[in-house]
């Protein structure tokens, strides 16, 4: 209760439980920390390790750059937790506020924050998925494997989907100067996060960086030898690609199982929390004691229609697990909300690619600046005749302008000229994003639910 | 009667601290006195429009009418094409990213902190040529070689020749900070001689190094074999000019200014000689609490555009006074303070956006290693005159002469 010493208390000798012992989870332990939190942190981690950074895991360590095991994330403080690593959450009672571990111990908690994050998205034919040089991309052991196949020298790299994961990875193989097949069931790589007028460059700069990119058509099955060695994956348009590493880059899913029947509203889509990351449970009531945090959190966004956001972004965990641990220790009135504009950026074929709002939402696009055909442009995205998001290519520096008109609900197009605006920068084009009831790859952006005043609202139970 | 802003800031008399006229500029964000230019002086303004596609660098786009009131000689160059600073996307992009190339990553990662050895090796050696402790001119005596002799080794100029390299380079520097007193037309006349030689001279080893390239910066650029091909000779010279003033008058201001505010804070002089790890965020409040650039000139609007409720039509004038932005109380606790353990430091000292200092990189490390070096190896230093005497230029604004005193010279 408010001004009732609870508070004072919590923040003395509390219990702080974050499921999640990655960006997000050590970013909030590090705040909590430095917001004078003297109490117990526990940290949950089902991985063995301590927290690491994974953007370098698609780029740097699969070109032997880097070691997948030195991205050790760094630390901005001590945190003095204790750490529960290699040991996954199970089951969370809400009513007892315990947290329970694979190990069958059980932690309680006076508050706790979910930043259970992502897993990738493995290869549905469980038997195919089995074979060696089949892998998927998510973790440290994931990368370092991937890495000493790729420098053992491969004959041919098939990667399976076209988002920006499996962009990168294929960008890393050229690098190599390995044979890469590059399968995407959209009709351009990148097509369900930037649509298809970028997806056409992102296509391009494939093909003429030496990918063997086939669009518009589906793996349907991966056969191996004798031995169990994958040799072959089968197309839908007939064809047979011989590889002897295939990369399953299907996005990802959600680590929500382990609150099953917990009561909070959680599922395949994520946490659903309010504006400052309180979790709601299934009946749609905010919690006041769970958090969530990340890649598995999904919140209303006061720019975006108070849509719910769940974003896949590097730095959305950074701010989020930020907001999320400053409202953990305030009063109502002190809380914060998780107002960051989505951002996020990749490398690949020596581009530099970054994107601020939600281009995802856009149904126009304008190169405002730059051009196409050079592959270095900057794309304004336009929807109900205001800017929803922005896209560069080697153009990031002006991002931080784009941000602002996306902040302001600028008008689309916009109605001024620019630096470098160029023929094909005169009228917007359709942005051609795909039709969203045919699965693709997945965009990094996945936007769902309704308005708040909407009473449709409504939660998809866990499995 | 009082005076305008505008020519307080220009006004000589103003020159060793222009930050309270600064912080009465900052009452009206956007500034505007007759048909003079529109000055920015608020922050988070200067910084959107760092970063906003509707302003030009390129004087081609100023309507006629706009005047500058900056003296004529801050316009220098003339007979070469514009450098990349003057110019916009997409001449300015590939200009820059042909010179990156040879200098930052991705393609030369190595190239700045290579340098490390041979920089440290410059500072050691002007300061062992200091003579007589009793009284040092900072400024003659280190500031002012130190950043020349650099170019002159990124650019690959020969050893025997950096002699002639330095007194053009002052000459050119003389000019860009006219003595009210000397003659004009004799001023300009040495200018264009020094720039003429110059010119001459690196035509010459450009020449030179098409032939016999070296790893330097000239042979690389000379015979880049990249999607955007070798630089013509030109281009060449006109960057390899832009690179020279630059990198020059504006690293001798941040090592002076530098050596002038830790004069000013022993504590924290004692700090760094004590721990010359402390250089990096030093450095880094040095660049927002005495920039060397202390404001940009030459930009202009392409469209009418609204900043904090005024317009600013197509085709005026800018200034965005970077030094106001970076004592901004809007944006810094307490921005009148020095202190180099700020948490939060993102200063406008460097610029941003797409023209941000190109050689950021070199000058961050050239002034960590000069600083900490002098901090440790001069015994006791104090300044022998406060305010020291400052330039002319209220642009790239330092002193002229830095005169010091300290016990002794450590040895190294």
């Amino acid at each position: 209760m408010p001004g009732d010493g609870s508070l004072e208390q919590l923040r003395r000798e509390g219990r702080i439980v974050v499921v999640g012992a990655s960006l997000a989870g050590l970013r909030a332990a590090e705040t909590l920390r430095e917001k004078g939190f003297a109490g117990t942190l526990t940290m949950i981690g089902d991985e063995p390790h301590e927290p690491y950074d994974r953007p370098p895991l698609s780029k740097q360590v699969l070109l032997g750059k880097a070691a997948a095991d030195r991205t050790a994330l760094p630390r901005s403080r001590a945190v003095d937790a204790t750490w529960r690593l290699g040991v996954p959450a199970t089951g969370l009672d809400m009513a007892a506020r315990r947290v329970r571990l694979a190990d069958g111990d059980e932690v309680p908690y006076d508050r706790l924050l979910i930043a259970t994050g992502v897993r990738a998205r493995p290869w549905p034919r469980e038997a195919e998925a089995e074979l060696d040089g089949v892998f998927v991309l998510r973790t440290r052991e994931d990368s370092a494997a991937l890495a000493r196949r790729l420098a053992a020298g491969p004959k041919r790299v098939l990667v399976i989907g076209a988002g920006f994961t499996g962009s990168e990875i294929a960008s890393a193989c050229r690098e190599r100067g390995l044979p890469v097949t590059v399968a995407e069931r959209g009709a351009a790589p990148l097509v369900g996060a930037l649509g298809g007028v970028v997806g056409a460059v992102a296509a391009e700069m494939q093909r003429e960086h030496g990918v063997d990119l086939r669009c518009g058509v589906m793996v349907t099955a991966l056969e191996g030898d004798a031995s169990g060695r994958v040799r072959a994956a089968h197309l839908s348009d007939g064809s047979t690609v011989e590889t002897d590493v295939v990369i399953v880059s299907l996005g990802a899913f959600r680590n929500t199982e382990w609150l099953a029947g917990s009561g909070l509203g959680a599922g395949p889509r994520g946490i659903a929390c309010d504006a400052g990351c309180r979790a709601f449970d299934i009946r749609g009531i905010v919690t006041d004691d769970i958090y969530a945090a990340g890649d598995v959190a999904r919140c209303p966004h006061p720019l975006f229609g108070y849509q719910f956001l769940s974003l896949e972004h590097w730095g959305n965990a950074v701010t989020q697990a930020g907001v999320a641990a400053h409202n953990m220790l305030s009063e109502s009135t002190d809380r914060i909300p998780h107002m960051e504009v989505p951002a996020f950026w990749s490398s690949q074929f020596g581009v530099n690619i970054k994107s601020v709002g939600v281009p995802s939402m856009g149904t126009e696009i304008l190169i405002s600046q730059g051009s196409l055909k050079d592959h270095r442009f900057t794309g304004v995205y336009g929807y109900q005749g205001r800017v929803i998001g922005a896209v560069s290519f080697d153009h990031a520096r002006w991002l931080p302008f784009y941000q602002e008109l996306i902040e302001t609900t600028a008008p689309f197009p916009p109605p001024f000229t620019t630096v470098d605006r160029r023929p094909d920068g005169q009228r917007p084009l359709d942005a051609d994003f795909p039709d969203p009831s045919v699965p693709t790859h997945g965009p990094t952006v996945t936007l769902s639910g309704y308005s708040p005043a909407d009473r449709r609202m409504t939660f998809t139970p866990a499995h | 009667m009082t005076q305008s802003l505008l020519h307080q800031i220009l006004d000589y008399t103003n020159r060793a601290n222009p930050y309270p006229i600064y912080e009465e500029l900052r009452k009206t964000p956007v500034h505007h006195e007759g048909d003079g230019p529109y000055v920015i002086s608020t922050y988070h303004e200067i910084r959107s429009l760092l970063h906003d596609p509707r302003i030009s660098s390129d004087a081609r786009n100023l309507a006629s009418q706009a005047t500058d009131p900056l003296p004529e000689t801050s316009q220098e160059e003339g007979a070469l094409p514009p450098g990349f600073l003057k110019l916009d996307p997409p001449e300015h992009d590939r200009l820059r990213r042909m010179t990156n190339r040879p200098f930052g990553p991705p393609h030369s990662p190595h190239r700045v902190d290579g340098m490390r050895g041979e920089l440290h090796d410059i500072v050691t050696g002007l300061i062992d040529g200091i003579g007589d402790p009793g009284r040092i001119d900072l400024v003659e005596q280190f500031s002012y070689p130190f950043p020349v002799t650099v170019i002159c080794r990124l650019l690959g100029v020969p050893r025997e020749d950096e002699a002639r390299f330095h007194t053009w380079a002052d000459t050119l520097a003389a000019s860009l900070d006219p003595d009210p007193d000397a003659d004009p037309a004799e001023r300009g006349k040495g200018a264009h001689d020094a720039r003429m030689q110059l010119g001459m001279y690196l035509a010459g080893l450009i020449e030179e190094r098409r032939k016999n390239p070296g790893d330097d910066m000239l042979s690389q650029l000379a015979t880049a074999k990249g999607e955007d091909g070798p630089m013509t000779t030109m281009e060449l010279l006109s960057t390899a000019a832009l690179l020279l003033i630059a990198g020059h008058e504006t690293t001798v201001n941040l090592i002076t200014n530098g050596m002038l505010t830790l004069l000013r804070h022993p504590d924290v002089l004692q700090r760094l000689r004590e721990d010359p790890r402390l250089a990096v965020p030093l450095v880094e409040e040095l660049l927002r609490f005495e920039p060397p650039v202390q404001l940009v000139p030459q930009r202009t609007t392409l469209a009418d555009i609204e900043v904090r409720g005024v317009t600013i039509p197509k085709g005026a004038s800018l200034w965005l006074v970077l030094a106001s932005g970076n004592r901004d109380p809007q944006r810094f606790d307490d921005p009148n303070r020095f202190d180099p353990d700020r948490p939060d430091i993102q200063h406008l000292g460097l610029g941003s956006g797409i023209h941000s200092c190109f050689g950021a990189p070199l000058a961050r490390l050239e002034t960590q290693l000069a600083l900490s070096e002098l901090a440790r190896r001069l015994e006791n230093p104090r300044l022998l005159e406060d305010p020291p005497p400052y330039r002319q230029n209220a642009v790239l604004r330092g002193p002229r002469h830095l005169h010091i005193t300290c016990d002794g010279i450590r040895p190294r």
